[in-house]
């Protein structure tokens, strides 16, 4: 096992140097100069080639990325063009914000999509199957942008409940949360479902019904606990996805993530900012999976013999 | 081998992989499956009703004059019966710019998909087919793409290479690439050790005639059904990017931008952020429908 875990971080550093050299390559052909964008448009050319030549922006571009990634490696993301803020602080300051909504967002997930599911199994093609199938197909059609949008006109300019945008205090995280969460919750809600519906038909669910177990028992203990395992590796990958790609519904309640920041940084043509946050969203993105993965193997024993 | 022997094994393979009748009925057995099933053909029926808005724009509303043109006297009108989903911020009939929105939506939807499935799908193949060390090298390259949210590297590619129609579709097929290959290479490997696929090698065919004729053609039910829900996703994006400015560029007509267009004016009019939201879930829901039943119809085990 441990040696499954330090197998899968060795691979992460490909994946991380592959990205980072990916983002690197289009950030550094993007026509616009750095130097120009940092002393304005009306600074002496003389001033822009000093600068230039300072910030190592000659050099060849082999030598520019080696740079960045000794300096990530040691926690050195640059400093913001616009703002001339460390860039790595600046995620770090905003991560907490990102974590804690995509957080609440599984939790909703989770708390709709496991009883729905369950419930829709356990009555095949009862209405009430038929109207959460017909919802969790809304919730996956429905961009979580618009939806965000139409919450803040119901809630917050009809009703005047809870505010539009920002972050104050725990009432501006509800509708965020509830947008992240929906397409997770359609999401998982079919996932289990369809796992469910699987499993109980299997011979040790009618065994345990032949023994004269009860049906809730059969279900709850029996039968989820299998189910529940193609689910798990779902809600995990859910999670990293809305970690990663919170990016619309953190612009849409101008919520003070590292996802709206990424979006402000691509409008001010910020490029240490923009790599900086794409290379963090991408390697949480990649331990949240390293984590599914690990976590799959405990919850299930035919998998965790692999890797003994 | 004789040749006479090789002549006659040629024929008869040429007389099985002529055997169209026979796969004309399969397509159609699916067809009959997927006729079957409510909910898929819901979809069709509105799928059917956007494309036929996208083809018949012009004939609806005329694009410079209707479409574009600014008319600031009815801004912000509300539906009514000569606007009938009421007019945005310059006085434009929100109507007219949600059908000829429909062509840049399926457009960018189709052909990026097709971008998608034409590389992801060879690079899959070719992995699958060779396996070894150049399967490795294939699949942790897409490994490294999919590393990265596929809304976030269609960001970082879109706003490196400039924000209009063509780089937006590039960038939206290369962030799907991977999944394309992953869904390729896994029906390539069930496929390539079966005893048909050793028959054609025995007899001579190419690598690429195996590859083209007969391996890709058995792996095209994944690809189908993952295509129509690729489509869903690809509009998606599309109206996503474009709801932060990366995509399609105003006065153009596209959903995500009259979105984002609307939402100064969340306040006075409700109907410039509703309505083209709307009309997205709807076209989404309905490539789901269609994918989800085309998905039921392709497999074998549910025939019955």
């Amino acid at each position: 096992m441990h040696r499954f875990i330090v197998k899968r971080l060795l691979l992460l550093i490909p994946v991380l140097l592959g990205v980072s050299l990916l983002v690197f390559a289009i950030m550094s052909f993007t026509p616009g100069d750095p130097a120009q964008l940092i002393l304005g448009e009306n600074a002496p050319p003389e001033a822009v080639a000093e600068l230039r030549e300072e910030m190592g922006l000659n050099d060849l571009f082999v030598l520019r990325y080696a740079r960045f990634v000794g300096n990530a490696v040691m926690g050195d993301l640059g400093q913001s063009y616009t703002s001339g803020r460390d860039v790595f602080d600046e995620i770090f300051s905003r991560f907490p914000n990102t974590l804690i909504l995509a957080a609440l967002g599984v939790i909703i997930a989770v708390l709709i999509g496991i009883p729905v599911g369950i419930i829709s199994a356990t009555r095949q093609y009862s209405m009430i199957d038929s109207g959460s199938m017909i919802f969790a197909l809304l919730g996956v059609s429905m961009p979580n942008f618009w939806l965000g949008l139409m919450m803040i006109l119901l809630f917050s300019v009809n009703l005047g409940w809870v505010p539009s945008g920002g972050y104050s205090d725990w009432s501006s995280l509800i509708m965020p949360a509830i947008t992240l969460g929906t397409g997770s919750a359609a999401i998982i809600t079919r996932m289990t479902r369809s796992s469910m519906l699987e499993v109980i038909r299997q011979d040790y669910i009618r065994t345990a019904r032949a023994k004269g177990v009860a049906e809730n028992v059969v279900i709850n203990q029996h039968a989820l606990k299998n189910a529940l395992i193609p689910v798990i590796t779902v809600i995990g990958l859910q999670f990293g996805y809305l970690l990663g790609g919170a990016v619309l519904t953190e612009t849409v309640f101008s919520w003070p993530g590292v996802g709206r920041m990424m979006v402000d940084a691509i409008r001010q043509k910020d490029a240490p900012t923009v790599l900086g946050t794409v290379v963090f969203l991408a390697t949480t993105f990649s331990l949240v999976n390293l984590m599914v993965d690990l976590l799959y193997g405990f919850v299930d024993p035919r998998i965790k013999s692999q890797y003994a | 081998m004789s040749q006479e022997m090789t002549l006659e094994l040629n024929e008869a393979v040429a007389e099985s992989t002529r055997a169209a009748p026979k796969k004309r009925s399969q397509w159609l057995e699916v067809w009959h499956r997927l006729k079957r099933n409510k909910m898929a053909m819901l979809g069709l029926v509105i799928l059917s009703v956007v494309v036929l808005a996208a083809i018949f724009a012009d004939l609806i509303a005329d694009y410079e004059t209707v479409v574009i043109a600014q008319n600031l006297g009815d801004r912000l009108q509300g539906p009514s019966a000569q606007y009938w989903l009421g007019t945005d911020e310059f006085g434009r009939d929100i109507f007219a710019r949600i059908i000829h929105g429909a062509r840049v939506s399926l457009m960018v939807g189709v052909l990026s998909v097709a971008i998608a499935i034409a590389l992801g799908g060879s690079l899959g193949a070719v992995a699958g087919y060779y396996g070894g060390k150049l399967d490795n090298y294939i699949m942790r390259v897409m490994d490294i793409f999919l590393a990265v949210p596929s809304i976030l590297l269609a960001i970082a590619i879109v706003s490196a290479l400039g924000a209009n129609l063509m780089n937006l579709m590039f960038a939206i097929a290369i962030s799907s690439v991977p999944t394309y290959a992953r869904v390729v290479r896994a029906s390539v490997l069930t496929v390539r050790d079966q005893e048909f696929i050793e028959a054609a090698r025995a007899i001579g065919a190419s690598d690429a005639r195996i590859i083209f004729r007969h391996i890709i053609p058995n792996c095209l039910s994944p690809v189908i059904v993952q295509g129509a829900l690729g489509v869903a996703g690809a509009i998606l994006s599309t109206a996503g990017l474009s709801f932060i400015g990366l995509g399609i560029q105003p006065p153009e007509p596209e959903w995500g931008a009259m979105l984002s267009g609307g939402r100064q004016y969340l306040r006075h009019a409700w109907h410039v952020t509703t309505f083209p939201g709307l009309t997205i879930m709807i076209t989404i829901l309905a490539l789901n429908l269609l994918g989800d039943g085309l998905r039921d119809a392709l497999d074998p085990r549910l025939k019955h």
